[in-house]
């Protein structure tokens, strides 16, 4: 296998785009990561997307998206993998410079959630739970997660304010981030006393439904000096599935895709959890966070929730998680946030994240996740 | 849900019909090809008994579409007593009482009326078993 670095990153402000196309949003994005390596041509692409078919009625997008580029004619596939899509798209990516396929791979993600109602929207994402036995009984996504943080809460006392520790901590992140969708300071009591959506998590525990793209463009690590801007090595890759219905899992405490991806990409890396400079994770909901920096095992089994509590996982803590704002402020456009938290890294180990800023910043691991974990990839970046 | 969809589930949605598998003793609801324990292929099936324990659970307040005359809801994951764990929504109690650990029994009910098909649907909720 070669080397592989990631060498130009894009992405536009999100949010409810309504005057925007999906072709549009994703094109904006995809020629600001090739701006930014300085190329004009790719050999390949990779998209995440979840479910255009039901979200726009447009399946397809490795043509769609190639043609409106200006890519025509280069192999070009759409990825799915519900809200790990992008995640999995840049894993594709990543496998294809490696191998020695293709040199200059684009990496890409796109949703566009808010052309349906917010009824089609929760049934769209609902297909990514196990709809015969899952989605039949009317369940949600904040119910399959709200299921985990009872479980949680009843095994290792994780509180209320906890899960809303999480939350403010994003929000506060995000004010910093200039494309985030909901760019405003939130508080403790205001998650608590916010709109109940599936017991006991409330609207303020739940990322939002976003349209958005992001883009990165791969190359071979050897060929980094030919392009402009410094490039930021891939050094760790995992991904793993698990059960598709929640009910068929013996722990609903932990999510052992998000532990399985974690193990490979540590040992591709060489890396340990203590080298870990900071994280992105896909925080769909608070109690989301708090599992998944301990399935990663960044915290031990019960501490997730106390170390978002005392600031352990804010900008200036031990471990900085999600100081993009999360899902939580900057959106969840869920095909693209897995190639979102790539670009996060990626400004991150460039220096290049402005007040948001991690101070030395070196080794960046990002966590993505499919339905209730059915799937998760995990990859680990350092600075060359 | 196509009605092919919902005449395949018959025996799962009607009978509570679950496999165990011969080599390592593993049921599963419904039914496997393969066992995702030992990789056995060999199944015997059997009809659950209706009984079990609520494992977690919610308060479903913003369904989808299909629900919304429905909301709010409670809705749990059950240990069967015979061994394989479902997702049902648990009924005929206030939901200050749900409680992890509470001994429930499947009834069956409708559960949609304007299934995708437009067709009324139904299969098992779970009840509350006083004690
Ligand atoms: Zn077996």
């Amino acid at each position: 296998m070669r080397d592989v670095a990631v060498i130009g990153v894009g992405m536009q402000k999100w949010g409810e785009l309504w005057e925007k196309s999906t072709r549009d949003i994703f094109v904006e994005s995809a020629l600001l990561a090739m701006d930014d390596a300085g190329v004009d041509s790719l050999d390949a692409m990779y998209i995440g997307s979840m479910s255009p078919g039901l979200f726009t009625s447009q399946e397809h997008l490795g043509s769609v998206m190639a043609d409106y580029l200006g890519q025509k004619s280069i192999p070009s596939t759409r990825v799915e993998s519900a809200c790990a899509s992008g995640g999995v798209a840049f894993r594709m990516a990543f496998m294809e410079v490696a191998s020695g396929m293709h040199d200059i791979v684009l990496a890409g993600g796109v949703e566009k959630m808010t052309d349906v109602g917010g009824g089609d929207a929760t049934h769209a994402l609902a297909t990514a739970a196990d709809m015969q036995w899952e989605g039949v009984q009317g369940v949600t996504f904040p119910g399959l997660y709200a299921m985990m943080a009872v479980a949680h809460m009843d095994k290792y006392g994780t509180t209320r304010e906890q899960l809303a520790a999480v939350a403010v901590k994003n929000h506060h992140n995000g004010t910093m981030n200039p494309r985030a969708q909901f760019r405003m300071e939130i508080t403790v009591e205001g998650v608590i006393n916010s709109t109940k959506v599936a017991d006991p998590l409330n609207i303020l525990d739940c990322s939002p439904i976003t349209d958005g793209a992001a883009a990165v463009i791969l190359v071979p690590a050897d060929m980094v000096k030919k392009f402009k801007k410094p490039g930021v090595k891939v050094i760790g890759s995992g991904h793993a599935t698990d059960t598709i219905a929640l009910h068929d899992r013996e722990d609903l405490t932990t999510l052992s895709a998000v532990t399985e991806a974690a193990e490979q990409a540590y040992k591709m890396s060489g890396k340990d959890t203590k080298d870990i400079d900071l994280a992105e994770v896909h925080d769909c909901f608070t109690i989301a966070e708090i599992i998944v920096s301990e399935s990663l095992g960044l915290f031990e089994r019960g501490k997730g929730g106390p170390a978002a509590e005392v600031g352990e996982t804010s900008l200036k803590g031990r471990i900085p998680i999600n100081a993009s704002g999360g899902l939580k402020s900057k959106g969840h456009p869920v095909g693209a946030t897995g190639v979102a938290q790539i670009v996060e890294l990626t400004e991150q180990l460039r220096g290049e994240a402005g007040d948001r800023q991690v101070s030395s910043a070196r080794v960046g691991l990002a966590q993505n996740m499919g339905g209730s974990g059915g799937s998760s990839v995990v990859h680990i970046l350092e600075v060359m | 849900m196509p009605p092919a969809r919902s005449w395949r589930a018959y025996p799962q949605t009607y009978r509570l019909e679950a496999a165990r598998c011969s080599k390592c003793g593993k049921a599963f609801f419904p039914p496997r090809l393969v066992c995702n324990k030992c990789n056995g292929r060999q199944f015997e099936h059997f009809e659950m008994k209706h009984t079990g324990k609520v494992v977690t659970h919610t308060i479903i307040r913003t369904p989808s579409d299909e629900f919304s005359g429905q909301a709010p809801f409670a809705l749990g994951i059950i240990q069967m007593d015979d061994g394989p764990r479902l997702t049902s929504q648990i009924v005929d109690l206030p939901f200050e009482e749900l409680r992890i650990g509470m001994p429930v029994r499947l009834e069956f009910r409708r559960i949609s009326s304007e299934g995708e098909a437009g067709a009324i649907h139904y299969g098992h909720k779970a009840v509350p078993v006083r004690i």
